[in-house]
C-alpha cells in the first residue's frame, strides 16, 4: 500500500496518456479550424466552440488527476452507485431534457453549459459490467449471468432508445466485445457479424428466396463437409433457422420499425437511393470535404468545404472532415492510427491486470472506443449509415470530452494501481 | 489471466481490420477518386467571368464605325431573393405582375443559384432610381453590360448586330458561352466574332454554402484577366459608305464598291437600310416593311444584270474566236434569232457597229449575234457543249456562285445549267434563239451587286480578281489572308481587255451614260436596264475609274426605277468621284447628288391577289417559262418567297431620257 503514495502519477502508462492528449489537441484545432473567424482571433474566447473545448479540455485534465487521486477501490465499490446515478439522470433528462435536433438527450446546466447523461452511461455501465462479471462463479456462459450482464448493457440502451438517440443506443452493442473475451460463445461474434451482412444483403439484393437459398445453400455445404460432426451439424441447423428468421425479420424491422429518415440514411449508404441536395447532403458533403483533401491536404485553416460551411456539423459529428480536408490521407491515417494504437494498448492495460474488474473495464472502454471511431468515421466516408455520435476526444461537446476523459482516467489509475491488491 | 486469454488477438485483429477497412476507403475517396476534389472547387469556388470588351471595327481610314458603350441589365439570383414589394418592383421597371411571374420561373429553372438576366438594357434613369433601392429587393443586381454604338449610324448591313447566344450556339460552342453572353448575329460581328469577342477573364472566388463571397481564392493565382477583343479595320470608307446610304435613301437597291487592286470593297450599300443604333427600337416595324429593309441586298438580292453583263460577253467571244474587236455588224434596230424580234432599246438603228461602239451604244442586235455565235460554236446541233463552254466562262467570273465573302449569308446569284434548259425544253429541244436574252444579261441569268461589281474589278484589272473581302487588318497587324493575295484569273488574255474598255470608256464619254461624266477623271462604265416582272426595270450602272491604274470598281442597283443611265450611272459617278477626288465637282450635265438623295423612288405596294392566288399565278408561269420573253419571269430577291405584295409602277416615273 505504502507503493501508492509516493507520487500521483506513479505506475501512471504515460503512452496512453500522450496519446489522449495528442486527441485532445487535435480536436481542439480541428474546432479552431472548423469554426474560425477571422474577427475574433483568441483561441479561449468563451463565445466561441473552441474556446468552449479548450476549456473543456483543461477541466477534463483537472478532473483526470483528480481521478488519479482516487484510491482504486472505490471505483469497483462505487460502480453502482454511478450506475444508479447515470440511469437517474438518463430518466430525468426524458421529463425535463431539452430537445435538439430531434434528441431529448441534453439537460440544460446554468452557465448555458447542457450536459448529456447518456455519455456518461457509456462508462457507468462499464464499471457495473466489470463489477458484475468479475464476481466469484459468475461465467458469462451460463445463462443467468449472461442474462444479468444483458440487462446491465440493455437498460440504459432502452432509456437512451426514448429519447430517442438511437446512435448512442448502438454504442452499448460493443460490449459485446467485453461479453466474447470474458468467455461468451463465439458463435455470438460470429451471428452478429453475419447479421450485419445479412442485413445488407437483404436489403440490397431486394431478393428473398435468393438470400435464404443461399443460407441454406452453404449451411448444406459445410455440414455436408463435415458430416462426422453431429455437433457442428446441429449448430449449424440451429443457425441457419435463427439467420432466416432474421431475414424475415429484417423487412420487417426496415419498413415498420425503422422511422423514415434511418431508412434513407440506410438506402444512402447501401447505395440504393442517392439524394445529394436533399437526404444525403450530409453525407455528400462530407464526403467531398474529406476526398478534396488528397494526400497531405489543403492546409490548416485552409479548408474550403469545411471553413465555408458546406460541411453541417462540422465541429461535432462531422469534425473528421477538417482532418481529412486539412491534412488529407496523411492526417487520416495520423487520427486512425492514434485510436487504433490506443484501442491496442488498452486492450495490452486491460490483459496486464491481475484483477478481472479491471481487465474487464479496460476491454469495457477499448469497445466503446472503437465502436465510436468505426461508426462516426464510416459516417463521414458514407460506409456506414449516418448516425449522430461523436468522434472521441475530438468531436466538439464537453459532455462526451469529459466521458471519455473520465472513462480513460478510471483505466489508467487502476492500471497504474495493478499491483496491489486485488479488490473484486 | 484466465482461460479466454487468447482472445484478446482475436479481438486486436478485429479492430485491426476494420480500421484498415476505413483506411482503404479513405485511401480511395482521397488520393484515387478525383470527383470530390472537382465538387469541391464546384462547391467553394465561383467563377466570376470577367467581360473583355469586345474589338472595335473601324474603317480603311481609322474612323469608329462600331464601338462599345455600357447599358444596365438587371439580373437576378433567384434563391437569393427573398419577400419584397413585387407590385413596386414590377411598376419600377413596367412590367405586370404575369410576367414577372414568368421571368421569375424562367430563372429559376436556369438555375435557383445563379444569376441569370431578368431585365435588359435599362435607361440611364431606370438604372439610378433602381440602384438607389437595390436593396429593397435582394437577389435583384444592376449589372452593366456593353452594347455596341455606331457614331456614324450607317453600314448597319456591313457591321451585322451582336445579341444574346441561343441555346443551340452554347451547345455549340462547347461551354464557351454562357446564358445571357453576346455574339456575333450577322455581318462582320459574326464573321470575325472569334476575332472581336476577346477573352473572357475569370476571377475566381470563394464563397460558402450560402453563396457568399469569401474573398479570392488561392491569392488569385488561378484568375484569368479579361483581354479585350482585338481592333478591325474594315476595308470600307465611312464617307463613301455614308454618300451610297444618302443618294440611295428611298430607293430599293444596292451599291458595292471595290478596290481592284486589293478586292477590297470600299462601300457596301443595301437599302433601305436602317439606323443600326435604333435597329432594336424599330425592329417591328423594320421586320415588316414590304421592301425588307433586313434584306442584305449586296450579297443576297438576285439582279438580273441586263446590258451590263454585254462586256463579259464580248469579251468571251473574243477570247473564244468567234468575233475580232474589228468585228461588225448592221443594225436595223432588231436581231432576228430564229423566228424572233429583238429589239434594240426603244427600238433604234444603230447601223454599223463594231465591238467598241456596241459597247457604247448598248446594241442588243450586236450582243445577240456574238451570242449566237458562241452557242452555236460547235454547230447548231451541239447547243448543249457549246452552251456548256458559254456557262463556264461567264462562271469564272464569279457568276452563278458564292465570293466567299467574308461575311455570312452570301448568296451565289444563279447561271442557268444546260440541264437546266433540257428539263424545260426537252433534250435538244432548246436553241441559240431560245436562250438568246441570256446574251444580254437578261433570261435567266441573276447576279448578286457583289458579283457585278467583282466582274468590274476583273476588267479593270485585265483578267484578274482578288476575292473581295471587308477586313484589312486585326488588330494592329496586317492579317491578311493569304487567298485575298491571290489573283483568280477568268481565263481571258489581256490582250482582249482593251477593245472593251474602249467600248466602256465610250459609254460614258459620250455613250448612253454620257450625263454621268465626271470632268477630268476617265470613267469606263456600262448601264443595264434590266427587266424584270415587278414592273419598271431595275436601273444597273457598272463602271470603273480611273481608266490607267484602277482605284475603284462599282456596281449601282437601282430596283424598278427605269434605265440604267437615269439612277444608277450618276449615283455611280458620284461615288467614284468622292472616292477619287474627296469633292463632287458640277458636272456638265447639270446633275447634283442632292437631286438623287431627294427622289423618292420605293416602288409602290399594293395588295392585290391573296398569297394563295400568288403562288398558283407563280406556279403557272413557271410552266410557261421561255426565256426570250421580253418579260421573263426574273425571281427578284423582293421576291424570294411568295407575297401578298406586288409592285407596281414607280410613283412618279420621272424620266430624263
Amino acid at each position: 500500500m505504502s507503493n501508492q503514495q509516493r507520487s500521483f502519477f506513479f505506475n501512471v502508462d504515460w503512452l496512453t496518456v500522450f496519446i489522449y492528449l495528442a486527441l485532445c489537441t487535435i480536436g481542439v484545432l480541428s474546432i479552431h479550424s472548423a469554426v474560425f473567424d477571422p474577427k475574433n482571433q483568441s483561441i479561449v474566447d468563451l463565445d466561441t466552440n473552441y474556446g468552449k473545448q479548450f476549456m473543456f479540455v483543461i477541466i477534463a485534465i483537472v478532473l483526470g488527476i483528480f481521478i488519479l487521486l482516487l484510491e482504486s477501490r472505490f471505483l469497483s465499490a462505487l460502480a453502482p452507485a454511478i450506475y444508479c446515478v447515470t440511469t437517474l439522470l438518463l430518466i430525468l433528462v426524458l421529463v425535463i431534457g431539452r430537445n435538439v435536433g430531434g434528441n431529448q438527450a441534453w439537460i440544460s446546466l446554468p452557465g448555458g453549459f447542457r450536459l448529456q447523461p447518456s455519455e456518461f452511461a457509456k462508462f457507468a455501465t462499464c464499471l457495473l459490467l466489470a463489477r458484475y462479471l468479475s464476481g466469484a462463479n459468475i461465467k458469462v456462459s451460463e445463462p443467468k449471468s449472461f442474462a444479468i450482464a444483458a440487462g446491465i448493457i440493455f437498460f440504459p440502451m432502452i432509456l437512451i432508445l426514448l429519447q430517442p438517440d438511437a446512435g448512442s443506443t448502438l454504442v452499448f452493442s460493443s460490449l459485446l466485445f467485453v461479453l466474447y473475451r470474458e468467455g461468451l460463445s463465439p458463435y455470438f461474434l460470429i451471428l452478429e457479424g453475419l447479421f450485419i451482412a445479412l442485413f445488407v444483403l437483404t436489403l440490397k439484393l431486394n431478393n428473398l428466396p435468393l438470400v435464404i437459398g443461399g443460407i441454406v445453400v452453404v449451411a448444406a455445404i459445410i455440414i455436408f463437409l463435415f458430416k462426422r460432426n453431429r455437433k457442428l451439424m446441429l449448430t449449424m441447423l440451429i443457425g441457419a433457422g435463427i439467420l432466416i428468421t432474421f431475414v424475415f425479420s429484417v423487412q420487417f424491422l426496415y419498413t415498420k420499425v425503422l422511422k423514415p429518415h434511418q431508412k434513407v440514411r440506410i438506402d444512402i449508404v447501401l447505395g440504393l437511393t442517392s439524394d445529394p441536395r436533399g437526404k444525403g447532403y450530409n453525407v455528400n458533403q462530407s464526403k467531398i470535404a474529406i476526398g478534396s483533401g488528397k494526400l497531405w491536404g489543403k492546409g490548416y485553416m485552409n479548408g474550403t468545404q469545411t471553413k465555408y460551411s458546406f460541411v453541417p456539423e462540422q465541429s461535432t459529428d462531422y469534425i473528421f472532415c477538417t482532418v481529412g480536408e486539412e491534412f488529407g490521407f496523411a492526417g487520416s491515417v495520423t487520427v486512425l492510427g492514434l485510436y487504433l494504437l490506443l484501442v491496442l494498448r488498452i486492450i495490452y492495460i486491460a490483459e496486464r491486470q491481475r484483477s478481472p474488474f479491471s481487465r474487464i473495464y479496460g476491454y469495457g472502454v477499448a469497445s466503446i472506443i472503437f465502436f465510436h471511431v468505426v461508426i462516426n468515421i464510416g459516417m463521414t466516408i458514407g460506409i456506414v449509415p449516418s448516425i449522430g455520435i461523436p468522434l472521441p476526444l475530438i468531436s466538439y461537446g464537453g459532455s462526451s470530452l469529459i466521458s471519455f476523459t473520465i472513462m480513460l482516467f478510471i483505466l489508467i489509475k487502476l492500471d497504474s494501481n495493478r499491483m496491489g491488491m486485488i479488490y473484486a | 489471466m484466465n482461460q479466454f486469454f487468447e482472445r484478446r488477438y482475436v479481438i486486436g485483429g478485429i479492430f485491426i481490420t476494420i480500421i484498415l477497412i476505413l483506411l482503404a476507403r479513405l485511401f480511395y475517396i482521397q488520393i484515387i477518386d478525383d470527383r470530390y476534389t472537382l465538387s469541391a472547387k464546384k462547391n467553394a469556388i465561383r467563377q466570376v467571368r470577367q467581360y473583355p470588351a469586345r474589338g472595335p471595327i473601324l474603317d480603311r481610314n481609322g474612323k469608329v464605325l462600331v464601338s462599345n458603350d455600357l447599358v444596365y441589365d438587371i439580373t437576378v439570383i433567384p434563391k437569393e431573393v427573398k419577400a419584397f414589394d413585387t407590385v413596386e418592383f414590377c411598376k419600377l421597371i413596367g412590367i405586370d405582375k404575369p410576367e414577372f411571374n414568368k421571368r421569375f420561373a424562367k430563372a429559376i429553372k436556369y438555375s435557383p443559384n445563379l444569376s441569370s438576366s431578368f431585365e435588359k438594357q435599362l435607361s440611364p434613369q431606370l438604372t439610378a432610381s433602381l440602384q438607389e433601392r437595390l436593396s429593397e429587393f435582394p437577389g435583384f443586381t444592376v449589372q452593366p453590360h456593353p452594347i455596341r454604338t455606331y457614331p456614324d449610324s450607317s453600314a448597319a448591313h456591313f457591321l451585322g448586330y451582336i445579341g444574346e447566344v441561343s441555346e443551340k450556339g452554347i451547345i455549340e460552342s462547347g461551354g464557351h458561352y454562357r446564358r445571357g453572353d453576346y455574339w456575333g448575329i450577322t455581318g462582320v460581328e459574326r464573321a470575325y466574332e472569334e476575332v472581336l469577342r476577346g477573352q473572357t477573364g475569370v476571377e475566381n472566388k470563394m464563397v460558402d454554402s450560402r453563396g457568399v463571397p469569401q474573398g479570392s481564392y488561392a491569392n488569385g493565382a488561378y484568375d484569368t484577366l479579361a483581354i479585350p477583343g482585338q481592333r478591325l479595320t474594315s476595308s470600307l470608307d465611312s464617307r463613301l459608305q455614308k454618300l451610297g446610304e444618302k443618294l440611295m435613301q428611298n430607293k430599293v437597291g444596292s451599291i458595292v464598291a471595290i478596290e481592284p487592286s486589293t478586292g477590297e470593297i470600299l462601300a457596301f450599300v443595301s437599302s433601305p437600310g436602317y439606323d443600326p443604333n435604333e435597329r432594336m427600337a424599330n425592329y417591328n416595324e423594320l421586320y415588316n416593311s414590304p421592301y425588307k429593309p433586313f434584306l442584305i441586298r449586296p450579297i443576297q438580292a438576285n439582279y438580273p444584270p441586263g446590258s451590263s453583263f454585254k462586256p463579259l460577253s464580248a469579251l468571251i467571244a473574243m477570247q473564244e474566236g468567234v468575233i475580232t474587236p474589228q468585228t461588225t455588224y448592221n443594225c436595223p434596230g432588231y436581231y432576228t434569232a430564229g423566228n424572233r424580234r429583238i429589239k434594240c432599246f426603244n427600238g433604234e438603228r444603230h447601223g454599223v457597229v463594231n465591238l467598241s461602239s456596241a459597247v457604247a451604244h448598248s446594241c442588243n442586235g450586236f450582243f445577240d449575234m456574238v451570242f449566237e455565235k458562241l452557242i452555236n460554236l460547235h454547230g447548231p446541233k451541239q447547243t448543249d457543249t457549246s452552251f456548256t463552254i458559254w456557262r463556264n466562262n461567264v462562271a469564272k467570273f464569279g457568276l452563278g456562285s458564292r465570293l466567299d465573302l467574308d461575311l455570312p449569308a452570301e448568296g451565289p446569284g444563279y447561271l442557268p445549267k444546260a440541264s437546266f434548259y433540257d428539263k424545260l425544253y426537252h433534250k435538244g429541244g432548246w436553241r441559240s434563239s431560245t436562250v438568246i436574252s441570256l446574251g444580254i444579261g437578261q433570261g435567266e441569268l441573276q447576279a448578286t451587286p457583289l458579283q457585278l461589281a467583282n466582274i468590274e474589278a476583273t476588267i479593270a484589272n485585265h483578267g484578274f480578281y482578288y476575292k473581295p473581302h471587308l477586313i484589312k487588318s486585326i488588330g494592329d497587324k496586317q492579317i491578311i489572308k493569304k487567298e485575298y493575295t491571290i489573283k483568280n484569273y477568268v481565263g481571258v488574255d489581256a490582250q482582249y481587255f482593251d477593245p472593251v474598255i474602249d467600248g466602256m470608256q465610250n459609254v460614258v464619254d459620250y455613250g448612253t451614260a454620257a450625263g454621268s461624266k465626271i470632268p477630268g477623271i476617265v470613267m469606263c462604265g456600262k448601264t443595264g436596264t434590266a427587266d424584270n416582272s415587278h414592273g419598271k426595270p431595275n436601273s444597273v450602272f457598272v463602271a470603273f475609274a480611273p481608266r490607267d491604274n484602277p482605284k475603284i470598281a462599282i456596281a449601282v442597283v437601282v430596283e424598278n426605277s427605269g434605265q440604267g443611265a437615269t439612277w444608277a450611272a450618276p449615283i455611280a459617278s458620284f461615288i467614284v468621284e468622292k472616292y477619287l477626288r474627296d469633292s463632287i465637282t458640277r458636272r456638265a450635265s447639270g446633275i447634283e447628288p442632292s437631286y438623287y438623295m431627294n427622289q423618292n423612288l420605293l416602288p409602290e405596294i399594293v395588295v392585290k391577289t391573296t398569297p394563295a392566288q400568288k403562288a398558283k399565278a407563280d406556279s403557272l408561269k413557271k410552266l410557261k417559262l421561255d426565256s426570250a420573253r421580253k418579260k421573263a419571269p426574273v425571281k427578284s430577291a423582293n421576291n424570294k418567297k411568295p407575297l401578298p405584295v406586288k409592285y407596281l409602277a414607280a410613283i412618279k416615273p420621272k424620266d430624263d431620257e
